[in-house]
């Protein structure tokens, strides 16, 4: 059984409520942290661990502590993200429900070491009865001395607020967020200014998802060192992966960072295979904005080598032959799935969630979301597969935030593996409206390159 | 028609939500007080609603317009006693939810975005909930329903007709 740091106690009959928490040693690295340690020497454990933000994009979470601006007189905020919306994506959820002392702990231990005396969760408006279950596990920590005025008497003061949105995409990007947060709507900010200088009400502010703070409670406990040991290179420690689609058992797991994709996908440890006996056709492994892969290039990486769950495998070839591991939103398709009509979905996604500011994007994913529907309903032309390559070209790169690539990627992928499939729609519109493309060539071994 | 008012419990806890933020940030506080105007106003938010929102924020109507327009959670237009919110993205799709709303449409004899004629139902389709993968699912006010089939759809109907028979 592979190592587990933040589903460790899942399994402690009233985990969710604090006696069974704080028994099985929880709020130890509060202790620690306020009786041994300055804020300096947590941010540098957090270095040293090789933590890196669980919300998507990757970035080591103590470099982004040391960005923080530290003007005198003036305050900062952390905020925690749990608006969790990127399709796929299903984890901070699982950890928010089941061991919810864990992201308090963890809040109160960041919330120290980058200053910030009130810290927000800023958590979907969908997750009502999430919301009840942290108020309950705050007020619990509050009445129990750990959060409040000059905590175990260390001079560190901190509340903790749990704030709902309600129903935006976008209000996962950190600035898109703060907006939010300030009451308007949902409309990310031209950066820089980045939040680390000018964040919520203009005050240098860190903004980290769920699963990193949660994760900042074992570094403290087990050491940097420890922490760092697990997984391979830059890869550091352990993450949740929520696996879904067709699989024989979709749930959270926690996985260390060194092991493969096949491992991941076939063994009943973790996802149990293809349900129903199908064979796997493709896999989002990281949300549903990072590029989609076709089994073939899943399991093995352009180069012949084993694909293994970390930052660097998982994006080994770029965005030729490669893809992300994301947000570890892994949804996994079989023999029976269409990839037009999978992208098809993505794309009313992701015209749905625009925000409106950029016109690229705005106008860009209605147009996608339109020929799409054209060509998965027999409709479509050659020339519009090549012009759908060439809109999401065209909205890459040139938005305000990284939404407009998120929106453009899955496009871009999903004709790069599966134009055939796509072609087929087209050139035998009548038959692809009674059956699907099935798994073609998609799982056949590639032909590696003489090195 | 009689304006409709918070009761002095509400009020109490929408100052303990305007509490959180620093003096002069009230506004933060549009979010969550619209959520309540909307529990406690008939699941929608007219005019008159978001207008007394406004005052009670010391903030702009346009202001409240402007965020109760940008946010799929709110409803601009009436709603039925139990709203269906099924999810249709992707990880869902592979998971028969496309089968799920056509049954329910079926069943209650209206299409997505529809109200039924005695006002109990309304079905909407919405986008990723974050239980993928627990799918096909649908949220109902502030619960999830989770791993629907049709018997499951037909007993959740049957526990709101029941449940709405009793409370009228
Ligand atoms: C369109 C979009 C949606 C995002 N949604 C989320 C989200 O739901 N949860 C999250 O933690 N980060 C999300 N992010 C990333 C945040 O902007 C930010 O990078 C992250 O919260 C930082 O935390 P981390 O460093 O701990 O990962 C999103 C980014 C974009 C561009
Ligand atoms: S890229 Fe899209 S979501 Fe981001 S700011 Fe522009 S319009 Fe809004
Ligand atoms: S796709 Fe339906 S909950 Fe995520």
């Amino acid at each position: 059984m592979a190592r587990k740091l933040l589903l460790e106690k899942i399994g402690i009959e009233g985990i969710r409520y604090y006696d069974a928490y704080r028994k099985s040693g929880g709020y130890a690295s509060v202790e620690k942290v306020l009786k041994t340690m300055s804020p300096d020497d947590v941010t540098n454990e957090v270095k040293k661990s090789g933590l890196r933000g669980r919300g998507g994009a990757g970035f080591p979470t103590g470099m982004k502590w040391g960005f923080l601006a530290k003007p005198q007189g003036v305050p900062r905020y952390l905020i925690c993200n749990a608006d969790e919306s990127e399709p796929g994506t299903f984890k901070d959820r699982y950890l928010m429900e089941h061991i919810p002392h864990l992201l308090i702990e963890g809040l109160i231990v960041s919330s120290y070491a980058v200053g910030s005396n009130c810290t927000y969760i800023y958590i979907r408006g969908e997750f009502g009865w999430i919301v009840d279950i942290l108020e309950q596990a705050i007020a619990e920590a509050k009445n129990n001395g750990w959060l409040g005025k000059n905590i175990l008497g260390s001079g560190f003061d901190c509340e903790i607020y749990v704030h709902p949105g309600a129903g935006a995409y976008i209000c996962g990007e950190e600035t898109a967020l703060l907006e939010s947060l300030e009451g308007k709507r949902g409309n990310p900010r031209i950066k820089p200014p980045f939040p680390a200088l000018k964040g919520l009400y203009d005050c240098p502010t860190v903004v980290n998802n769920v699963e990193t703070l949660s994760a900042v409670v074992p570094i403290i406990n087990y050491g940097s060192e420890e922490y760092a040991k697990i997984g391979i290179g830059k890869s550091a420690g352990t993450k949740l992966i929520s696996a879904c689609g067709n699989i024989s058992k979709p749930g959270v797991y926690e996985i260390e960072m060194n092991i493969s994709v096949e491992e991941f996908i076939y063994s009943d440890e973790y996802c149990g295979g293809i349900a129903n006996g199908r064979r796997l056709k493709a896999c989002v492994p990281g949300g549903s904005s990072v590029p989609i892969l076709p089994a073939n290039l899943l399991l093995k990486t352009a180069k012949g080598e084993t694909r293994m769950m970390t930052y660097e495998s998982l994006s080994d070839g770029g965005f030729i032959t490669g893809s992300m591991l994301g947000s570890g939103g892994f949804i996994v398709y079989d023999e029976d799935q269409c990839i037009v009509r999978n992208t098809y979905s993505f794309s009313r996604f992701y015209r749905h969630e625009s925000c409106g500011q950029c016109s690229p994007c705005r106008e860009g994913t209605g147009w996608m979301k339109k020929i799409l529907w054209n060509i998965e309903t027999g409709k479509g032309k050659i020339k519009d597969i090549d012009l759908l390559f060439s809109i999401q070209s065209k909205i890459e790169g040139n938005t305000i935030c990284p939404f407009g690539d998120a929106a453009s990627w899955p496009v871009a992928a999903a004709i790069r593996h599966f134009r055939d499939e796509f072609e087929w729609h087209v050139t035998n519109a009548e038959e692809a409206q009674r059956r699907n493309y099935g798994l073609a060539g998609y799982a056949e071994p590639l032909k590696v390159a003489a090195s | 028609m009689v304006m409709n008012k918070f009761s002095e419990q509400r009020l109490k806890e929408i100052d303990n939500v305007i509490s959180r933020f620093p003096d002069g940030k009230q506004k933060s506080a549009l979010l969550p007080v619209l959520h309540m105007a909307q529990e406690d106003f008939g699941g929608w938010l007219s005019v008159e609603t978001m207008d007394y929102v406004a005052s009670l924020l010391n903030i702009l109507p346009i202001e409240v317009y402007e965020v109760a327009t940008f946010y799929s959670m709110y409803n601009l237009k009436p709603v039925g006693k139990y709203v269906f919110e099924v999810c249709q993205t992707g990880p869902c799709m592979t998971r028969g939810s496309e089968s799920i709303i056509q049954y329910i449409e079926e069943k209650l004899g209206i299409k997505a975005g529809e109200t039924t004629s005695d006002g109990l139902f309304t079905l909407k389709t919405v986008e990723c909930l974050a239980a993928c993968g627990y799918a096909p699912m649908m949220q109902m006010g502030k619960s999830y329903k989770e791993h629907l089939t049709k018997e499951k759809v037909d007993s959740i109907i049957e526990e709101c007709r029941n449940h709405a028979a009793k409370n009228n």
